[in-house]
């Protein structure tokens, strides 16, 4: 299985979609695409169509400040990676759900189930089983970023897609 | 400035930024009102004590805010009973009480400490004891004299001797730390290379309950502080476990799991053991806290759109909304007498300490931080530790609960946060 996303992987990179596996893309500046220059729409496979065409490279979504619904722009994220689930049963995920520094420690940790959460049910909805993934919140205890500005704050209101190995 | 005071006060940063490196450090800022004046005397032969016993006497009433230390220089002999005290002298001084005592060492080696509180007006004894220690235990006798002297003075419960608990980060390391309420003497809990948070500590001063991220998620621990090892999970289910709030009797803890969607709370046995779920809704519910009757729980919760406080019975049942002010009230605390309500509140993006009067609802803001966060009221209700920042520095401040005294603790070169202040002894 290790070996499938891997191959996957490798093809997304042949294609030119991503600079390394598993490196997360940078927070799109407000209205603008989410990610430039990549692929943001693979079609959806037809039955039996290789997983290889996935791009699993982006793993992240980001969020508004004190918001935790997921915007439209990480759909075909999370369509790609609920079709990997989909294709490999014995993958499993862990979904970290982040905030930025303001407010209550233990409010963002709710604040980042939530937006985990999101994450699960969105992947389930695209075929994932709920075996497969697990939604846990960082709160803002794992800041990517530790400057006490928006620039920061945008790139910790995040949650990751963590595939088994990766964590 | 003479070169004297200049040299003198030179000498005085260079102490503190010697050996006080890995301890907390105070800074004062505001005075109390009504402040007793009282003259703290050397004990006699208190110089073969590890520590001048008197000294931590002084600075522990300075910095309750309900005293003024009197300079006690120049007094050849200190006296040691009542007969020897020249009070008029004192009274010039403009003290009212005085403190006057003796140390020696006993036969059997242990240490003694018999110590006498005077009215200086009345010239009369208002109280006095003598401890027998060890000369580790030196700190926490000097702290108990400060309670007894606290006490007698003010008709309330002195916390000299209580501990804190709280987190300090310092670069990719993480620490529970537990130190006496000055910040002295502080010791390693548990250290950890990923966070650690919300310490709680169990109403018998012997446990404490927090949130591990060593598996890459919160999970919930109670620890023994004689422990030299983390001890098996209290709550460890699919998703987050986190927000531990023990009741006041210690046979509950309750605390925030997602096992079942979002944050929801629970209560649980001390070991993980009976768990029932207590809050049902869509929304957000955490950060629980028992009131000190046990009857109630207060908690935070979004289900009304907005982050705000509400109280339940502890048995459960129908949540009643507590806050109406602002967009973002969270982290409540109730204060021992049951009286008030310390929680967090965001005022034009600042997050502020407030105290609520259970009573009247009338609202006081307590601090003007930018990233004020997690209140631990004292044992005495009397003073609210909280967390701010310095210079983008996490540091401790406290606030007395009429927002009339401040001080700071904080760590050089290191983030403190989260504090939890502990019981009193002997609960």
């Amino acid at each position: 299985m290790k070996k499938a996303l891997f191959s996957a992987l490798t093809v997304a990179l042949l294609y030119g979609c991503a600079s390394t596996p598993v490196e997360t893309e940078k927070p799109a500046a407000p209205g603008a695409e989410p990610a430039q220059g990549l692929p943001v729409s693979p079609p959806l496979a037809a039955p039996g169509q290789p997983a290889a065409q996935i791009d699993l490279s982006k793993r992240s979504v980001f969020y508004d400040y004190d918001k935790y619904d997921i915007k439209d722009e990480y759909r075909p994220v999370l369509q790609a990676h609920g079709k990997y689930l989909a294709e490999n049963r014995g993958k499993k995920m862990l979904i970290q759900g982040n905030c930025d520094e303001r407010g209550s420690r233990e409010y963002n940790i709710a604040l980042g189930q939530r937006r985990a959460e999101g994450v699960r049910r969105m992947l389930v909805l695209m075929g994932a089983t709920e075996k497969q993934v697990e939604p846990v919140s960082l709160g803002e205890e794992k800041p990517r970023c530790s400057d006490h500005s928006e620039g920061c704050w945008s790139q910790n209101r995040r949650s990751d897609m963590l595939y088994s190995g990766e964590y | 400035m003479s070169s004297r005071t200049l040299a003198a006060l030179l000498a005085a940063i260079l102490l503190l930024a010697g050996p006080a490196r890995a301890q907390l450090t105070i800074e004062i800022i505001g005075g109390g009102a009504n402040q007793i004046p009282i003259a703290v005397l050397p004990f006699a032969g208190e110089s073969m004590l590890p520590q001048s016993i008197t000294e931590i006497i002084e600075q522990d009433l300075s910095r309750s805010g309900r005293f003024r230390a009197i300079f006690v220089g120049g007094v050849n002999t200190p006296p040691t009973e009542i007969a020897q005290v020249d009070f008029p002298e004192w009274k010039s001084r403009l003290a009212d009480a005085m403190v006057i005592g003796q140390a020696q060492r006993l036969p059997d080696g242990k240490l003694e400490v018999r110590f006498r509180l005077l009215d200086v007006l009345k010239q009369s004894q208002i109280g006095g004891i003598a401890f027998t220690f060890t000369a580790a235990q030196t700190r926490l006798t000097a702290h108990k004299i400060a309670d007894f002297i606290y006490e007698k003075m003010t008709g309330e419960r002195g916390v000299f001797s209580t501990r804190i608990a709280y987190i300090v980060k310092q670069g990719p390391r993480y620490e529970l730390r537990v130190a006496d309420a000055d910040g002295q003497n502080a010791q390693s809990i548990l250290i950890s290379s990923e966070p650690i948070m919300s310490p709680a500590w169990a109403p018998d001063g012997a446990r404490m309950a927090y949130v591990s991220f060593q598996n890459k998620k919160p999970i919930l621990f109670v620890q023994s502080l004689s422990a030299s090892k983390q001890p098996a999970p209290v709550a460890n289910y699919r998703g987050s476990n986190s927000a531990p709030a023990w009741s006041p009797d210690g046979k509950q803890l309750a605390a925030v799991l997602t096992k079942d969607g979002t944050s929801q709370i629970y209560l649980m046995s001390p070991d993980g053991g009976n768990l029932r779920r207590l809050t049902v809704s869509q929304a957000i519910d955490t950060e629980p806290f028992f009131t000190p009757d046990g009857q109630s729980i207060y908690f935070t919760s979004d289900r009304g759109g907005s982050p705000q406080i509400y109280r339940m019975p502890a048995s459960g049942g129908e949540p009643v909304r507590m806050t109406f002010e602002g967009d973002y009230n969270v982290s409540p605390r109730v204060s021992p007498d049951g009286k008030i309500l310390a929680y967090i509140s965001r005022v034009n993006g600042r997050f502020q300490l407030m105290a609520m009067d259970l009573e009247s609802k009338q609202i006081q803001t307590l601090t003007d931080g930018l990233r004020d966060e997690s209140p631990s009221f004292a044992p005495n209700g009397r003073i609210i530790l909280y967390a701010t920042d310095i210079d983008d520095r996490g540091v401790l401040a406290a606030v007395s609960s009429d927002g009339r005294f401040r001080q700071r603790l904080g760590i050089q070169a290191a983030d403190v946060r989260e504090p939890s202040w502990g019981p009193f002894l002997g609960n």
